[in-house]
């Protein structure tokens, strides 16, 4: 009986030990990551809407970039699925671990909002970059372009491609995604005044997930059977409109354009389902960001506007109204520069 | 899947059903106590906070713990009722959805310009109404719970969806937003743990104290017997929905209130850690076995985790591989208690036969 | 009874009219739902790889067991082959094989986990599917495989029909006759729904539950593999979180089609026809006028009503059943 109950207990104590073991492992793992280069805590950490999306491995890769010319220290840190919570512990860690400052691509406009205000009062400052919160509550916000242009780039590109008339569709993200909505809102201003023969016939929310963008188009096209173009504003949603076609009767008779990346739109421009799409250079965006956070931490700037700072190989930037940063306007991709970028 | 009622291993829920199980009282009771699979766990948790606070940088900090309890304060309100439902041998897996829900309803009335307190207490009523369809299907239809909740599942955050559409509302009184996230004055502990640990004592002594209490794990363990000892088996399940609807709803306005914006998709698959926390802590999915403290120290094991792996800079989910062998592992530890237990009786009979039967 | 009598009572034949309705309403109004190249080929086409899960899910529930990391097996799977595809030169067929292989290993530590520890399905299926999905997301990190990754002519079996029918769907009805055929013909499918019905008599009898529990999840890892690796196929892109969340529509199509969640009913024939109808719908809504956002809660709606209807049906089975006792008596 004895013996019994001793291995109940060793039983337990194995458990225990394998889960210390764990715990140990990865934090001998994890390493420090208040990186020290002079007096300045150039400790600098993306955190994307989610991990696994290309768009974001480049941003982040040009925000590496970035800051290995200031020598500072770059880490990437995300949740693995865009949920509007998700982000929250993980501005809750960065604030403890007391890192320079984290760049975020916000997943909910005011979710995050009491995590960074935490992190602001400890001294961390916060840029967002691609998908921006709530004014009030971020240093900087690294713009891509303006909403306006954004929205006439993509009008502008379907009309050329349909000949000024007839139907189109859009295929957004998430339907609660902070850009896409308010580049649809000004899409729908735009083509009411400028462009009164085209027809935008339903907004659909492929969540940024290719499986249910792929679905999406599908329905579409069949909802819809006079569609002559869909516009796509998410770089998800355009690759997987562009293979559905691809492979459909509808090649060559739908157009597709909106956002892509040209790494994922290559092969579609060049078998002719898609003509023409826009983008900035998500590489120069965070490399854009890591500048910016690296003026903050330095306090050469504080966000308000007015304030000038210089970005490495981009140049001097100015701080706008709303402690807004602008890249710059939308770059529009075909075959004929197609094959000049790589991301 | 409910027929095969597992062995039980000498725990509260013998005590409560009549303690058909003498050899668990053959031993003092501390090492009744310790071996007890609440101990192990709460054993796991004091162990994994001080192997975390020793080797993680910055774990140590009281702050961690403020983070972590805002982060688990939903797992924890609804693991509560959900403990009780488990041990009457059911399931509810819409708990998620409810929140949604109610984030949802708030958020809708809101924008409507209603005061908070009002918009809170009708999402309140919707989380009750909502636990009490999954209840009249589960007790009057007599339907499995299983199924029931897979389909309300779909349903409630359909509706939470289509309620809201594209909106997020963020409009809430700094008033409110501000008390979700405050702390009791003078520590770093959340406000929010208070409400936790009434709501604990609460259901602690309805399950541990009461006949109510004693007629769950009589659900659990023999309905046939629960009928025949007067137990109203169909009220007590519904009443059980209807209280995890209930403290589903008030999760969702604590989650919406915490992060300042209500949407349709707020806590998307929190039910899966509200089920793996429960199960962690020593509920059995058959019923008729568990304690409160178990599955509170289960939800925490989770967050400790989670937290302490974050911080050690590990970039992804990797908590989730963890949270899975966790629960695999304790249910198959479980079984090895039991197995071990069993082996142990026989050997023990054969032996007081052995020294004669004046003995017996 | 007659076999006509027989087919109308039939609970498959309730959930394929309400299949054949929406498909004809939604065509009403608008035909190219069906009569188009395209609509006929997405109305096949896109409920394949959940009616594949679903066969295997429903194999499971008929044992009174239920598998919920069918999602997470997708998921590694489809990451699996699509890594095969981009970093070495395999055949394609080998490729499939091997993604296969490792779907049915991973349900066999399922099956043997339950089978031999003796624990529920419900608990362990929960655990592998955090588990499964975590080590995915270890593995993958933000990496994705793209469609340029993958050879052609097996991106081509994603799209490719055979006398207008397509091949995903070819694979899919092969599937669905093999497994309707072993549980209704053979001795080892009858004792699916014996240990279904009451494992404790199974087990007194001496049928090896273990055996044909662990063989369920088998097939039930093997085609969540089969599901991966079309999953590659007919997207063409695979990142970590490929294939969650679809281990809720596998249970949902089971249950909608009529399979008891307590084991021991149904058919993997109403498993099909149910997820049929789950992704129909889904496609058909936006085309009816309903918004996104309301599909889920028509999808759980529906659940409830069949669940409901079932119930109906048994009992009114139950008091013809005691009428036809008395009035013999």
């Amino acid at each position: 009986m004895f013996q019994t109950r001793h291995s109940v207990r060793l039983a337990g104590v194995a458990t225990l030990a394998a889960a210390a073991m764990l715990l140990a492992g990865c934090a001998a793992s994890g390493g420090s990551s208040s990186g020290d280069s002079g007096s300045k805590n150039y400790a600098i950490t993306f955190l994307p809407k989610n991990l696994g999306n290309a768009y974001f491995d480049t941003s982040d890769a040009g925000g590496k970039k970035a800051i290995a010319e200031f020598k500072g220290t770059y880490a990437e840190v995300g949740p693995a699925t865009a949920a509007p919570d998700a982000q929250v512990s993980y501005i809750n860690t960065l604030t403890q671990k007391q890192v320079g400052a984290i760049v975020l691509s916000a997943d909910d406009q005011k979710a995050p909002c009491s995590a960074i205000n935490q992190a602001q009062k400890a001294g961390v400052k916060v840029v967002t970059f691609d998908s921006d919160t709530a004014v009030g509550c971020r240093d900087l916000f690294i713009n891509q372009a303006t909403a306006d242009g954004i929205a006439k780039v993509e009008v502008d590109m379907i009309s050329e491609q349909i000949g000024d008339s007839g139907e189109i569709a859009i295929l957004s993200a998430a339907a609660n995604a902070t850009n896409q909505n308010a580049w649809i809102d000004i899409m729908k201003k735009e083509l009411a005044a400028d462009h009164p023969n085209i027809k935008l016939d339903d907004v659909v929310y492929g969540n940024d997930d290719d499986q249910t963008s792929f679905d999406k188009t599908a329905a579409l096209l069949q909802t819809y059977p006079n569609l002559k173009g869909i516009i796509s504003p998410t770089t998800v949603g355009i690759a997987a409109a562009a293979r559905y076609i691809s492979t459909s009767a509808y090649k060559g008779k739908v157009a597709v354009t909106g956002l892509g990346t040209p790494n994922q739109m290559k092969a579609y421009v060049k078998d002719g389902t898609v003509k023409e799409f826009a983008l900035w250079n998500p590489g120069d965006l965070g490399y854009l960001a890591a500048y910016a956070a690296k003026a903050l931490i330095d306090g050469t700037i504080t966000g308000k506007e007015g304030d000038s700072f210089k970005a490495g190989t981009l140049g001097t930037f100015k701080v706008g109204a709303d402690g807004t940063v602008l890249l710059g306007d939308p770059f529009k991709y075909n075959a004929s520069n197609i094959d000049q970028f790589n991301f | 899947m409910t027929t095969t009622t597992p062995p039980t291993t000498g725990s509260a829920a013998n005590a409560a059903s009549g303690a058909r199980n003498y050899p668990g009282y053959g031993r003092p009771f501390w090492q009744r106590l310790l071996l007890r699979r609440e101990a192990a766990i709460i054993g796991l948790l004091v162990v994994v906070i001080v192997v975390a606070s020793a080797t993680v940088p910055h774990f140590a900090a009281p702050i961690t713990y403020n983070f972590l309890l805002l982060d688990m304060a939903p797992v924890l309100l609804i693991s509560l009722p959900m403990t009780l439902i488990i041990i009457t041998g059911e399931i509810d897996l819409s708990v998620a959805s409810a929140m949604g829900l109610s984030s949802s309803v708030i958020g809708l009335l809101t924008q409507a310009h209603w005061p908070f307190p009002a918009a809170a207490g009708v999402a309140l009523v919707v989380g009750a109404v909502g636990g009490a369809v999954n209840g009249l299907l589960v007790t009057r239809v007599g339907l499995p719970s299983l199924a029931v909740t897979i389909g309300t599942l779909a349903l409630y955050r359909g509706v939470a969806q289509g309620l809201l559409g594209t909106t997020a509302v963020t409009s809430f009184p700094a008033f409110w937003t501000d008390l979700a996230t405050s702390t009791i004055p003078g520590t770093l502990i959340p406000s929010v743990t208070i409400v936790i640990a009434v709501l604990a004592i609460v259901f602690g002594v309805l399950l541990h104290f009461t006949p109510f209490g004693r007629g769950i794990y009589a659900i659990g363990l023999s309905p046939d017997a629960a009928v025949f000892s007067g137990v109203k088996i169909q009220r007590t399940k519904f009443i059980l929905f209807v209280l995890a609807g209930l403290v589903s709803a008030l999760a969702g306005i604590f989650y919406t209130l915490r992060f300042g914006s209500a949407r349709g998709d707020n806590a998307t698959g929190l039910e899966l850690s509200v089920v793996a926390a429960v199960l962690l802590g020593g509920v059995s999915i058959f019923g008729g076995r568990g304690a409160l403290p178990g599955v509170l120290a289960g939800a925490l094991v989770i967050g400790v985790l989670a937290s302490a792996l974050r911080l050690a800079g590990i970039t992804s989910d990797v908590i989730n591989v963890i949270t899975g062998t966790l629960l695999v592992l304790s249910v198959i530890l479980t079984s090895f208690l039991a197995w071990l237990q069993r082996t142990r009786l026989s050997a023990g009979r054969k032996r007081r036969v052995t020294n004669g039967p004046a003995s017996s | 009874m007659n076999s006509l009598k027989r087919l109308t009572r039939a609970r498959e034949t309730g959930i394929l009219l309400a299949f054949l309705l929406v498909v004809i309403a939604t065509t009403v109004k608008n035909p190219s739902f069906v009569f188009s190249q395209d609509g006929f080929r997405d109305l096949l086409v896109t409920p394949m790889l959940v009616l594949l899960i679903a066969v295997g899910e429903a194999m499971v529930i008929i044992t009174r067991n239920v598998d919920l990391s069918v999602g997470s097996v997708i998921g590694l799977t489809a990451y699996t082959a699509g890594t095969l595809f981009k970093y070495t030169d395999i055949p394609w067929l080998l490729v499939a094989l091997i993604a296969i292989a490792g779907g049915a290993a991973l349900g066999a530590v399922n099956g043997l986990l339950i089978s031999i520890a003796k624990v529920p399905s419900l608990v362990i299926t929960l655990g592998t599917l955090y588990a499964f999905r975590g080590i995915n997301v270890l593995w993958t990190g933000s990496n994705r495989i793209n469609s340029t990754d993958i050879p052609n002519d097996f991106q081509m079996i994603g799209t490719a029909q055979l006398l207008y029918i397509p091949v995903i769907t070819i694979i899919a009805a092969v599937v669905l006759i093999a497994a309707a055929w072993y549980l209704r013909n053979t001795r080892g499918g009858r004792e699916f729904y014996a240990i279904g019905s009451d494992p404790d008599a199974a087990n007194l009898y001496g049928l090896k539950v273990g055996r044909r529990v662990l063989l369920a999840f088998i097939v039930s890892g093997a085609l969540a593999g089969l599901a991966g690796v079309l999953y590659v196929a007919r997207y063409g892109t695979v990142d970590s979180q490929a294939g969650s969340g679809f281990e809720l529509q596998a249970v949902g199509a089971a249950v909608i089609g009529g399979v008891a969640i307590f084991g021991g009913i149904g058919s993997v024939w109403g498993a099909a026809i149910g997820a049929m109808l789950l992704l129909t719908i889904n496609r058909a809504l936006p085309v009816l006028g309903i918004q996104d956002f309301w599909q889920q809660a028509v999808v759980g709606a529906l659940i409830i009503a069949a669940i409901v209807l079932d119930r109906i049906l048994a009992l009114r089975q139950a008091r013809r059943l005691t009428v036809m006792e008395d009035s013999q008596a």
